[in-house]
C-alpha cells in the first residue's frame, strides 16, 4: 500500500513573538535598542541583580492593548507570572511572563485569502538576552565557553498564540505576513524577521484527512524567515507522515530547523521538557486597565490592511484579493493611494497608481523616501490623461525614485511630449508602407505580425507614441 | 580620639543622640567613637556583624557635623549609629545574606531604605549576621558562624536577624534595621530584650532588599524603645516608586500617639496564639500580664479566636520555600558571586557548573527550603500545596478582619520562648520552625505587628509580646505599644553591659 502525502492533511499553531518598539524595557528605564555593543543597555534591574525589582512600562502595555484590539481580542485586566527554568541568557532564571491570565485572550485574524484564523491569546513577556556559544558547533552543551550579552534582556514582547487553525505551509506564511502587516500599522513593532524583532515557534502535527482528532505535535523552533518558516513546515509534515506510514509514530518534542541542512532535529524531548513551576509574580501588582483607557486604544488604532485592502480595492475596481493591492497594503505604500484617491483620480487613476507602487515602487522599496505625495499624484494624472505613456511613465517614475523632482519638469527634459493624434497616424501610415510583404501577410491574419510593426512604430516615434493608440490604428487599417 | 564626656551613656535613644548632635551638645563622631569602642571590646563575643565598617562611619559622622557646623538642616537620625541587616544592598560594600554563594559581590547601588537613612542623616556602623538568606529563627544558619545573644553568650539572638537583635541589645548601634518575612525581625527583638516591628506590607520599599519570598518579606526597626522604632520606622516608610507593590499613598506616622495611651481602646488576646501548643508557660503568663497591665491602664481586653491562624505555619512553610525557590534560582555563577566551576576545569558543562555551585554556595537550610518550594510548585502539585495555601492566607485574612470589626489591636506571644542555648533545635527543623507560629500570620495576611519586651522567663531572660494591628494601622499599633512598654517592669541590661566590660 502505497500512502500519498495528498490523504494528509498538515494541522499547523504558531507562537509568534514580537518585540515591541519602546523606548526603554519592559520593566527598567534601559533604552530598548537593537545592534549595540554587547551589555551597554543594562541595569540591576534587567541584570536580575539580587534586590532589585520590576517597575512595569507603561507604554508597553498599552502597546499590548493596540496589537489585541487589532487581534479583536478582549483586552481585560491580567497578572504576571514567573516562568523558572536556567539558562545563562535570563539574568534570574526565571521569565517575567503571562500565564492563564494574559492581557488579551480570544482574538481572530483574517486571512488576505478569506480563512479566518483563531487567536487564543496575545501576551507580555520579557525577552531573554543573548548567547553565542563559542565552539562545539554553537550548542550550549558541547561549547568551550559561551558569550552573553544582556542589551536584549527586558525587551517588551507580545506572544501572539494562535489555534491551530492552518493546513498548509503556505498559509502558515501567509498568517505570519499579515499580522507582520497588522503589527506594523499599529506603530507597536517593525516586525522584523531578519533582525529577531519577529521570532515565530510552529506547532505542527499531521493527520490523515478527515480524522477528526489532531495529531501529536511537535514544536518547532529556530526559522528565521518566512521562507525558513515555509521550509521547515513542509519538512516536519513529511517527515511525520513517514514515520506514521512506517507504521511508527509521532513523539511529542520540540524540534530544531536547521536552515543549512533543511532539517529539523530532536532539541527537548518530551521528558527532557522543562517544568516551568508558574506561579504569580509577587513583584508586580495586577495590570488593570481602565474601560476609558481601553476605548481610547480602540480609538486611537489606524485602518488595518484588512480594512486598507477593502478600501483601495474599491477605489480602484480591483479584487480584494489582487496581487497589487495585497502588496501595496504589506508594504505600506498605502498613504499614496490615499493621496490619489484625494487628488480627485477616479477607478483609472487608482488602479494605475496601485499597479505602479505594487511594480516600480515595490522594487526600488528603499528609495520611495524620495517619492512625494505630490509627484506621484501629478505623475498618475499624466499617465491617466495620455500625456505620458505607460513607458514614459515607468521612466519618470524611476527618475522620481532615483533623485526626487517634479514629474512635468523630468518629462519635459527627457523630451517626452506626447504626440498629436495626426502625427501618430502619418507614422504608422508610413510604417505601413515600407513594409508591404509584411503588411498583405498581417491583413491575411498572420496576427503575430503585430508585434513587428508595433517595434517599427516604437523605434520611429522614439517611445513617445501611446501604444495602445497605435495598436489601434493598426487594426482600424487592417479591417 | 579624646574628650567622650559629653556624650550620652550606652543606652541612649536615637531620640537623645539625634537631639544633641543638631544641637551642638556633642558630635556625631563623638557618639560614632563610643559606639565602636564598645563593638571593638565586645564583637568577638557577640559577632552581630559580619562586617563593621568603621571607616566609612567616621566619614558619614565627620559629614554629619561638618553639616551642623555650617548651619545646615540635619534629618531626625542626625548622628545616630544604625546597624543593617546584610541583606540590604550597600554600594560599593559586601552585601552577603550570610551565604557563600554572593562570593565578594558588591551591590553597585543602596537599598531605598539605606538612602532614606543617610538623607536622615544616619550613621552606617555595619552590616549584621543573620541567618542564610534570612532562612531561619536563630542566627545559626549563617556561613559566617552563629551571634550570640547578648543576655547570655552560650544562647542565640533569634533570627534570623539576630545580628541587628545583638547589636542594638549589646549598644553596638542605637538602632537597626532587620527584615521580617515570618518573625524574622519580632521573634529575635523578643529573645534579645528589644522592640522589633514589622510594618504593613507594603509601607516600606523593598527595594534594595534581596529577596528570601517577596510576598512576605518586610523591612522594619529594631530599638531600644518604642519610640526609637517609631522614629526610625518613619523615616523609612512611604511610597517608592522602584517597588511596584509599595503603597502609593502618605504612610501612617507610628511616632503621631505613642502618648496617646489605651484608655477605651478595644484589644483582644487571640485565645489560639496565647494557648497555642509549644508555646511555655511563662510566656503565655507574660501575654497575660501584658493584657492585664492594658485593662488597668482602661483599655477593654477580651479574647478573641482566630481559627485560621495555626494552619499558617504550615501555609508558610509552602508560600515562602515556593518564593524562595524562584528568588535564590539566580544564584547560579554566571553572572556574579561564587562560581565553583570555571572554563578550564574539568566541570563538563553549564549543568554542572550550575551543581557545583549552588551545591558548594547554599547551606543546608537554603537547600532544603529551595527543594521544598520547587516541589511545591512542580506539576501536579501546585494546586494541592501552593494553591491550598494561598486559600489558608484568605482564611487567615478573613479571621482578622472579622477580629478587626471588634478590636483595635491584638495582643498574642511573640516567641514560643526565651533564648535557647546554641544547637539546641538545629538538629531538628521542625522544631525551629515552630518558632514562627505566632508571628507568621500578620505576615501571610501583609498587617503590621511588633514586639515590646514584657517581663522575663523562668530562666531570667527577655520576654516578648506582640501587638498586632490591621493594615495601616501603625499608629495605634504603636500607641498601645508604648503603653506597653511603660508598665512593662524593668529590664535587666545585657549581661555583657552590665558586666562593666564596656571599655
Ligand atoms: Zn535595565
Amino acid at each position: 500500500m502505497t500512502v500519498t502525502t495528498t490523504d494528509w492533511e498538515t494541522v499547523i499553531g504558531l507562537e509568534v513573538h514580537a518585540e515591541l518598539r519602546t523606548e526603554t524595557k519592559l520593566f527598567c528605564c534601559c533604552r530598548n535598542s537593537f545592534g549595540e555593543e554587547p551589555n551597554v543597555n543594562v541595569c540591576p534591574v534587567c541584570l536580575g541583580l539580587p534586590g532589585s525589582l520590576p517597575v512595569l512600562n507603561r507604554v508597553a502595555v498599552e502597546y499590548a492593548m493596540r496589537i489585541g484590539t487589532a487581534l479583536h481580542c478582549r483586552v481585560q485586566s491580567s497578572i504576571f507570572h514567573r516562568k523558572n527554568y536556567f539558562y545563562p541568557d535570563m539574568p534570574k532564571d526565571y521569565q517575567i511572563s503571562q500565564y492563564d491570565i494574559p492581557i488579551n485572550a480570544e482574538g481572530w485574524l483574517d486571512l488576505p485569502g478569506g480563512r479566518r484564523v483563531q487567536i487564543e491569546r496575545a501576551h507580555m513577556e520579557e525577552d531573554t538576552g543573548k548567547s553565542t556559544h563559542v565552539g562545539g558547533g554553537g550548542r550550549i552543551h558541547e561549547a568551550t565557553y559561551s558569550l552573553v550579552d544582556y542589551n536584549r534582556a527586558g525587551v517588551p514582547l507580545v506572544e501572539i498564540v494562535s489555534a491551530p487553525d492552518m493546513r498548509s505551509a503556505e498559509e502558515a506564511r501567509a498568517y505570519v505576513d499579515e499580522l507582520r502587516s497588522i503589527l506594523v500599522a499599529t506603530g507597536a513593532s517593525d516586525g522584523k524577521m531578519e533582525e529577531g524583532s519577529l521570532r515565530v515557534d510552529a506547532n505542527v502535527s499531521v493527520r490523515a484527512k478527515g480524522d477528526g482528532q489532531f495529531g501529536t505535535r511537535c514544536e518547532i523552533k529556530n526559522m528565521n524567515s518566512l521562507r525558513s518558516l515555509g521550509r521547515a513546515i513542509e519538512y516536519e509534515a513529511e517527515r511525520q507522515v513517514a514515520l506514521i506510514t512506517d507504521g511508527g509514530s509521532v513523539a511529542q518534542e520540540t524540534r530544531h530547523w536547521d536552515e543549512s541542512a533543511g532539517r529539523t532535529g530532536t532539541m527537548r524531548s518530551k521528558e527532557e521538557a522543562y517544568d516551568y513551576r508558574y506561579f504569580p509574580e509577587p513583584d508586580l501588582v495586577p495590570v488593570e486597565p481602565s474601560d476609558e483607557w481601553i476605548a481610547s486604544v480602540a480609538a486611537s488604532l489606524p485602518r488595518l490592511p484588512a480594512q486598507r485592502r477593502s478600501e483601495i480595492a474599491a477605489a480602484s475596481g480591483m479584487g480584494v484579493e489582487s496581487e497589487s493591492v495585497v502588496t501595496v497594503v504589506r508594504l505600506g505604500l498605502d498613504g499614496y493611494v490615499d493621496a490619489v484617491i484625494a487628488s480627485g483620480a477616479g477607478e483609472r487613476g487608482t488602479a494605475i497608481a496601485v499597479r505602479r507602487l505594487a511594480n516600480e515602487v515595490a522594487a526600488e522599496i528603499g528609495s520611495a523616501a524620495h517619492l512625494t505625495e505630490p509627484a506621484f499624484c501629478r505623475l498618475i494624472a499624466m499617465e491617466s490623461d495620455g500625456s505620458l505613456t505607460t513607458a514614459q511613465a515607468r521612466t519618470v517614475l524611476r527618475e522620481l525614485l532615483d533623485n526626487g523632482g517634479e514629474p512635468d519638469a523630468i518629462a519635459a527634459r527627457l523630451g517626452f511630449e506626447a504626440m498629436e493624434a495626426g502625427d501618430l497616424e502619418a507614422v504608422v501610415d508610413q510604417v505601413i508602407s515600407a513594409h508591404p510583404d509584411e503588411w498583405s501577410r498581417y491583413v491575411a491574419g498572420e496576427a503575430k505580425l503585430a508585434g513587428f510593426f508595433m517595434n517599427h512604430i516604437k523605434a520611429a516615434t522614439e517611445g513617445k507614441a501611446d501604444m495602445k493608440a497605435a495598436s489601434a490604428l493598426l487594426r482600424s487599417r487592417s479591417a | 580620639m579624646t574628650g567622650v564626656s559629653d556624650t550620652p551613656g550606652p543606652l541612649a535613644s536615637a531620640h537623645a543622640i539625634a537631639a544633641g548632635v543638631r544641637a551642638g551638645t556633642f558630635r556625631a563622631r563623638e557618639v560614632l567613637e563610643e559606639h565602636l569602642a564598645r563593638v571593638e571590646a565586645l564583637e568577638e563575643d557577640v559577632h552581630a556583624f559580619n562586617l563593621v565598617l568603621a571607616d566609612s562611619a567616621r566619614m558619614a559622622a565627620d559629614a554629619v557635623d561638618a553639616d551642623v557646623a555650617a548651619g545646615h538642616d540635619l534629618g531626625p537620625l542626625a548622628g545616630v549609629p544604625v546597624a543593617l541587616k546584610d541583606n540590604l544592598c550597600t554600594r560599593g560594600v559586601p552585601t552577603t545574606c550570610s551565604s557563600l554563594i554572593l562570593g565578594s559581590w558588591k551591590p553597585p547601588y543602596d537599598a531605598t531604605v539605606v538612602q532614606r537613612l543617610a538623607s536622615a542623616g544616619a550613621v552606617v556602623v555595619g552590616k549584621t549576621n543573620l541567618d542564610e538568606f534570612a532562612m531561619g529563627s536563630s542566627t545559626e544558619n549563617s556561613a559566617f558562624g552563629a551571634t550570640r545573644n547578648p543576655h547570655d553568650l552560650t544562647r542565640v539572638p533569634g533570627g534570623s536577624s539576630g545580628g541587628s537583635a545583638a547589636a542594638v541589645a549589646a549598644a553596638f548601634a542605637a538602632v537597626a534595621l532587620g527584615s521580617d518575612t515570618g518573625g524574622s525581625i519580632r521573634q529575635p527583638a523578643s529573645l534579645c530584650g528589644v522592640v522589633g516591628a514589622k510594618p504593613t506590607y507594603g509601607l516600606v520599599s523593598r527595594y534594595g532588599l534581596i529577596a528570601f519570598a517577596s510576598s512576605l518579606d518586610q523591612i522594619g526597626p529594631l530599638a531600644r524603645s518604642v519610640r526609637d522604632a517609631a522614629l526610625l520606622l518613619d523615616s523609612i516608610s512611604g511610597p517608592d516608586p522602584a517597588d511596584s507593590t509599595c503603597l502609593q499613598d502618605d504612610p501612617p506616622s507610628a511616632s503621631a500617639r505613642l502618648e496617646g495611651g489605651v484608655e477605651g481602646l478595644r484589644v483582644g488576646l487571640v485565645r489560639e496564639l496565647a494557648g497555642a501548643e509549644g508555646i511555655s508557660p511563662d510566656v503565655v503568663a507574660c501575654t497575660r500580664d501584658a493584657a492585664e497591665a492594658l485593662s488597668g491602664l482602661g483599655a477593654k481586653v477580651d479574647e478573641v479566636s482566630l481559627p485560621a491562624a495555626v494552619y499558617g505555619l504550615s501555609a508558610y512553610y509552602i508560600i515562602a520555600p515556593a518564593e524562595a525557590s524562584s528568588n535564590l534560582a539566580r544564584y547560579d555563577g554566571v553572572r556574579y558571586g561564587m562560581r565553583a566551576a570555571n572554563h578550564g576545569t574539568d566541570a563538563a558543562d553549564i549543568t554542572e557548573m550550575y551543581l557545583r555551585t549552588r551545591s558548594a554556595g547554599f547551606g543546608a537550610e537554603v537547600k532544603r527550603r529551595i527543594m521544598l518550594g520547587t516541589y511545591a510548585l512542580s506539576a501536579g502539585y501546585y494546586d494541592a500545596y501552593y494553591g491550598q495555601a494561598q486559600r489558608v492566607r484568605t482564611l487567615i485574612i478573613r479571621d482578622f478582619e472579622a477580629a478587626y470589626e471588634t478590636f483595635d489591636v491584638l495582643l498574642a506571644p511573640t516567641a514560643p520562648g526565651t533564648a535557647f542555648e546554641l544547637g539546641a533545635k538545629t538538629a531538628d527543623p521542625l522544631t525551629m520552625y515552630l518558632n514562627d507560629v505566632c508571628t507568621i500570620p500578620s505576615n501571610l495576611a501583609g498587617h503590621p505587628a511588633i514586639s515590646v519586651p514584657f517581663g522575663v522567663g523562668d530562666d531570667g531572660l527577655p520576654v516578648g509580646v506582640q501587638v498586632l494591628a490591621p493594615a495601616l494601622g501603625e499608629t495605634v499599633m504603636f500607641q498601645v505599644a508604648a503603653a506597653l512598654e511603660a508598665a512593662a517592669p524593668p529590664v535587666a541590661l545585657p549581661s555583657i553591659l552590665s558586666a562593666g566590660r564596656t571599655g
